[in-house]
């Protein structure tokens, strides 16, 4: 039987960043339709981290079910005049800059198609991890396009944009307590922008990771997080744009 | 992110601070939650004994505080209220046991964010901090009552304490928001994605059950609290008209206009009927698994007990109208929401009416735990029947301001869920700490307190028949109550009384853990799986090995077991019971 050269040793992936002795195995759910498969088994803690952050970003739904709803009630309601002695209705609609905002959108559509690049990046990577490991084999030259960097540069980019934006509208005078449409507009700006700004902070660690020569598994989960986290964002943005558009 | 981190891969801490202040391990921050809850709960104590001296003895000169002026009864009254709900109703059941024994009941190793949780304990921390730093700024603590409506709550100027002290109120508010929504994150996927081999959703312990809904309800209610916290944060100190019209405080006029104070009542009782419930519920679970473990029976009707409280927290997201019938909502919604909120009544009854089964014809044995338990029903029920009183419309006008809603809500959400909490203290302290507590002192401890609520809460109902209204400091110079003077009196002791006898519990719960007999891996002969590891629990909680589970949670009183139980993890299923 032929006999594999010494130098030809297959690592297993590493799968646990901090492991020491052992460490107790999962048995993986209870209804018997996933197996236990063991401390190393990576995709487990793929879907454990996917599954916290649908429930997290269900929380971030619930925040904007709020504002929505008090945006609704707030529009349609009356408002006493001290003058004619009258009720009638003080929304303004205000205006907001449109370009501005469309060009804003654009540079974050272009941030999650580079996320997305980024995360299947990673994936392959992953996938690459066992053969990489074999010494000798090279997988020729493997330094593609940091997706994930230019990701935090767009990301960086909308929110210089959306900065503008109230730059622009203080400049109009539009203050955030001149009208309760003031008030929506910059309540749904800034919320927004915060969530995307926690984004751009778990980028920057799933990028510090990379440096940090964390194990590939870890990094992978948490751009996979990331990257969802951020296509939620886009689509936040959208609900926003859209709201701003037709209940301004 | 740290979502992502390995679960449990850490090895057992070794110095102080990482084993025992910036812990990990799920167990050491329950304890954390539960000893914040515990000191939270002695503060909101300390306020309502502050009232209740002050309602009889109006005259009183209290030291380091003085004469006790109408506002600053209405900033105990809004600490009270706060203090209570948020940080021992919501923090002790959930945080403190949910945090501590969901993972071992469902053989888990940890909670499946071990970071995140650790965040969630400590942010509540920084919530408490801010909470009670709102006592000691200019003007004092808030005065605008635990639901904080606008316009009270939304201006700078319309009160001593609406100043810092309201702001901090908010802060704090928006902080254990946050905090509670990385919690209810946790608990959830723990539950859906770290159950042990075996452990379907159908053989997990109602107390698994309870905390779960508890998580779903906090996910969906707290962030909506969130929104409405914002809101109120931006009237205040951004001169927003969210929920401030056009008013006119002490002569000027503000410069707000067209906002509606009916948007924080409708936002914040989204919020707040859930909260109910959030309060309730781990007390509902804790009392199923403790009837059903004392008196030695299976849970009468197990999937009923968990459809119902499904159903709870499935109804509870559409009642909290029934907050507002005062607010001049249009009959017809009045009318839904009465609908509504009757129908929680029918989970309600199946729940105790399974509990009641349970009991029946039981092999039951009077440990202190059942006693609390057994206490609990008797709680749920009192207070629970006269909540389809208040859900009429009618009925809420004469009663929704006066004390015949305080002895409600005080029997159903505040001492029904203490109750639940003192039962799993006594239930689970042996396996927490190792150490048994004293038989005697927790039966004192019980009757004194169960009586005491009584006393305290049941004449409340009787007042506010009377039209005795709530929220009034003076009581004293008004001539109509003047009657109802010795029945406040009476309440009054009854609040001492009570108040003093839980000086015995926690002399019986630090003498316990300390100098209280050791106690054994499983010592109330129960099925569930905390009670197969050892007393304490280690690091991983079960030594090394995953726990692979071949039972229903109650399996008392098994034909032809060796004992007359048999444990989830114990592989020789009974003939008579194949589940």
């Amino acid at each position: 039987m032929a006999t594999l050269s010494p130098n030809l040793v297959v690592k297993a992936p590493r799968s646990r960043d901090r492991g020491s002795g052992d460490p107790p195995s999962f048995g993986g759910g209870g209804d018997g339709n996933r197996g236990g498969n063991g401390p190393s088994d990576y995709g487990e803690r793929l879907r454990r981290a996917r599954l916290g952050l649908v429930v997290g970003l269900t929380a971030v739904v619930m925040l904007f079910v709020g504002f929505t709803s008090a945006l609704l009630v707030r529009r349609g309601l009356p408002s006493f005049d001290q003058q004619t002695n009258t009720y009638s209705r003080d929304w303004v609609p205000i205006q907001l800059p449109w370009t501005l905002l469309l060009i804003n959108t654009g540079v974050l559509l272009a941030s999650t198609v580079s996320m997305e690049l980024a995360r299947r990046d990673i994936a392959r990577q992953m996938a690459l991890a066992p053969v990489r490991s074999i010494p000798g084999v090279s997988l020729g030259d493997e330094r593609g396009f940091p997706w994930l960097g230019s990701t935090v540069v767009l990301g960086l980019g909308f929110l210089i944009g959306q900065f503008l934006v109230w730059r622009v509208l203080q400049a109009q005078h539009a203050f955030v307590n001149k009208n309760p449409s003031n008030s929506f507009a910059y309540l749904l700006l800034g919320t927004h922008a915060l969530h995307l700004a926690g984004g751009v902070v778990a980028l920057v660690y799933a990028a510090a990771t990379t440096l940090l020569n964390r194990p590939i598994e870890s990094r992978r989960i948490v751009i996979d997080v990331a990257a969802w986290y951020w296509h939620f964002m886009g689509f936040l943005w959208m609900y926003i744009f859209a709201i701003l558009l037709i209940a301004r | 992110m740290a979502t992502s981190e390995v679960v449990h891969a850490h090895a057992a801490p070794q110095g102080f601070i990482r084993k025992y202040i910036f812990s990990l391990d799920h167990k050491v921050i329950g304890l954390q939650y539960f000893f914040l809850a515990l000191t939270a709960v002695w503060v909101g104590m300390i306020l309502s004994l502050l009232m209740r001296i002050h309602l009889i003895w109006p005259g009183a000169n209290i030291p380091l505080i003085g004469h006790i002026q109408p506002e600053t009864y209405l900033s105990l009254l809004t600490m009270h209220g706060t203090i209570m709900v948020f940080f021992v109703l919501t923090t002790a059941p959930q945080g403190g046991f949910g945090n501590y024994f969901l993972p071992i009941q469902i053989g888990a190793p940890d909670m499946a964010f071990p970071v995140l949780n650790m965040l969630s304990f400590w942010t509540t921390f920084v919530a408490f901090v801010i909470m009670i730093a709102a006592f000691f700024v200019t003007g004092g603590a808030p005065l605008h009552g635990w639901t904080g409506y606008p316009p009270l709550s939304a201006m700078q100027s319309t009160g001593p304490g609406e100043g810092l002290g309201a702001d901090l109120w908010i802060t704090s508010i928006a902080i254990f928001c946050a905090a509670s929504l990385m919690g209810a994150l946790n608990f959830i996927t723990t539950t859906l994605d770290l159950r042990a081999k075996g452990m379907s959703l159908m053989r997990m312990p109602l107390t698994v059950w309870s905390w779960f809904i508890t998580a779903i309800l906090g996910l969906l209610a707290f962030g909506v609290l969130l929104s409405a916290g914002i809101l109120l944060l931006m009237d205040r100190n951004l001169g927003t008209s969210f929920y401030i019209p056009l008013v006119v405080v002490n002569g000027q006029v503000m410069g707000h206009r067209g906002g509606s104070p009916l948007l924080w009542q409708h936002l914040f009782w989204f919020f707040g009927h859930p909260e109910v419930y959030i309060a309730i519920l781990p007390g509902m679970g804790v009392a199923s698994q403790l009837l059903s473990t004392f008196s030695r029976k299976p849970i009468f009707g197990y999937k009923a007990m968990v459809y119902a409280m499904l159903a709870i927290g499935f109804l509870g997201f559409m009642v909290w109208g029934h907050h507002m019938f005062m607010s001049g909502m249009n009959p017809w919604s009045a009318f839904a929401f009465s609908i509504l909120t009757m129908c929680i009544g029918v989970p309600s009854a199946i729940k105790t009416f399974n509990w009641l089964g349970t009991l029946w014809r039981g092999n039951i044995r009077l440990q202190t735990p059942m006693l609390f338990a057994i206490g609990f029903v008797s709680l749920f029920v009192s207070g629970g029947l006269s909540g389809p009183f208040l859900a009429q419309p009618t009925l809420d006008i004469p009663l929704h301001d006066n004390y015949f809603v305080v002895g409600h809500f005080h029997l159903i959400m505040g001492v029904a869920a203490i109750f639940g909490i003192f039962a799993a203290t006594y239930y689970w302290v042996p396996k927490m700490f190792g150490r048994m507590m004293s038989e005697s002192l927790g039966k004192i401890h019980f009757w004194f307190t169960f009586i005491g609520t009584y006393a305290i809460f049941m004449p409340m109902h009787y007042l506010g028949m009377a039209g005795h209204p709530r929220r009034y400091s003076q009581l004293t110079e008004v001539g109509y109550l003047h009657n109802l003077l010795p029945l406040q009196r009476f309440i009054s002791i009854a609040a001492f009384i009570t108040i003093g006898a839980q000086v015995i519990f926690v002399i019986n719960l630090f003498w316990s853990i300390f100098r209280g007999p050791k106690a054994s891996d499983n010592p109330w002969d129960a099925t569930t799986l905390e009670w197969t590891t050892a007393t304490p629990p280690p690091h991983d909680n079960f030594g090394g090995h995953t726990p692979v589970v071949h039972n229903g949670p109650y399996e008392y009183g098994v034909p032809g077991a060796a004992g007359d139980f048999v444990m989830q993890s114990d592989p020789a299923v009974s003939p008579g019971r194949a589940h």
